[in-house]
């Protein structure tokens, strides 16, 4: 009884996290410009990532792969969000235009590396 | 349940699939950076996965490395773009700010 509501609860967390990986690469093919692209990524990565490891944790209990893919896990969680700021900033700095500023007049656009909420 | 693991595997090849076309399509050389970095990520689930597909339970072990080296790998490759040498720090590096 309890195996089957494990294999259950495994199985949706892994069909899951398959359903938003697919989901983020598609926004990450289909949106207009840098900025959604990688909020598409970088949103999805880090949640698809979380819901296989889990499913993947049901299906082992207490083991060293457990361990393994829970330190994975961890790596992954320190590391994703840290490339995504990365790459956010070094396009920034490098004046990648968001699709929306770059239609508006170009006297009250913010300089470069400024945030864009004080326009 | 070896289905259900079969399943989840494709589902992250085909977004593999989707991330190399975004990494060949371009147009800024921020998208592929991004489009390559969603591809190591996705490498470590599909080896994971792989693991329990297969039942060895050593290639965890690859898994474990390429999650640390996918990220080195990606934050070298931006500083390389941004400053065309490593060891070059200044005015426009990816810590500008």
């Amino acid at each position: 009884m309890a195996e089957t509501v494990i294999n259950v609860l495994s199985a949706i967390f892994l069909l899951a996290g398959g359903a938003f990986g697919i989901l983020g690469g598609l926004g990450l093919l289909r949106f207009p410009d840098f900025y959604s692209r990688l909020h598409a990524a970088g949103v999805t990565e880090t949640l698809c990532a979380v819901l296989i490891v889990l499913g993947l944790v049901l299906q082992s209990g207490f083991s060293l792969l457990t361990i393994k893919l829970l330190l994975i896990l961890l790596f992954l969680l320190f590391t994703a969000p840290t490339a995504t700021h990365a790459l956010a900033r070094a396009a920034m700095v490098d004046e990648v235009e968001p699709e929306v500023i770059a239609k508006q007049s170009s006297e009250n656009r913010p300089a470069p590396g400024e945030p864009s909420s004080n326009i | 349940m070896t289905a259900v693991l079969v399943i989840a595997t494709m589902a992250i090849f085909a977004t593999m699939a989707l991330a190399l076309i975004r990494a060949l399509k371009g147009p800024t050389i921020y998208d592929r950076i991004v489009a390559v970095n969603v591809f190591g990520t996705k490498t470590v689930l599909v080896v994971a996965l792989i693991t329990y597909v297969t039942g060895h339970a050593d290639l965890i072990d690859v898994a474990l490395v390429y999650a640390l080296i996918n990220f080195i790998a990606i934050v070298a490759v931006l500083k390389l773009v941004k400053m065309r040498d490593l060891a070059k720090a200044g005015e426009g590096d990816i810590t500008d700010g």
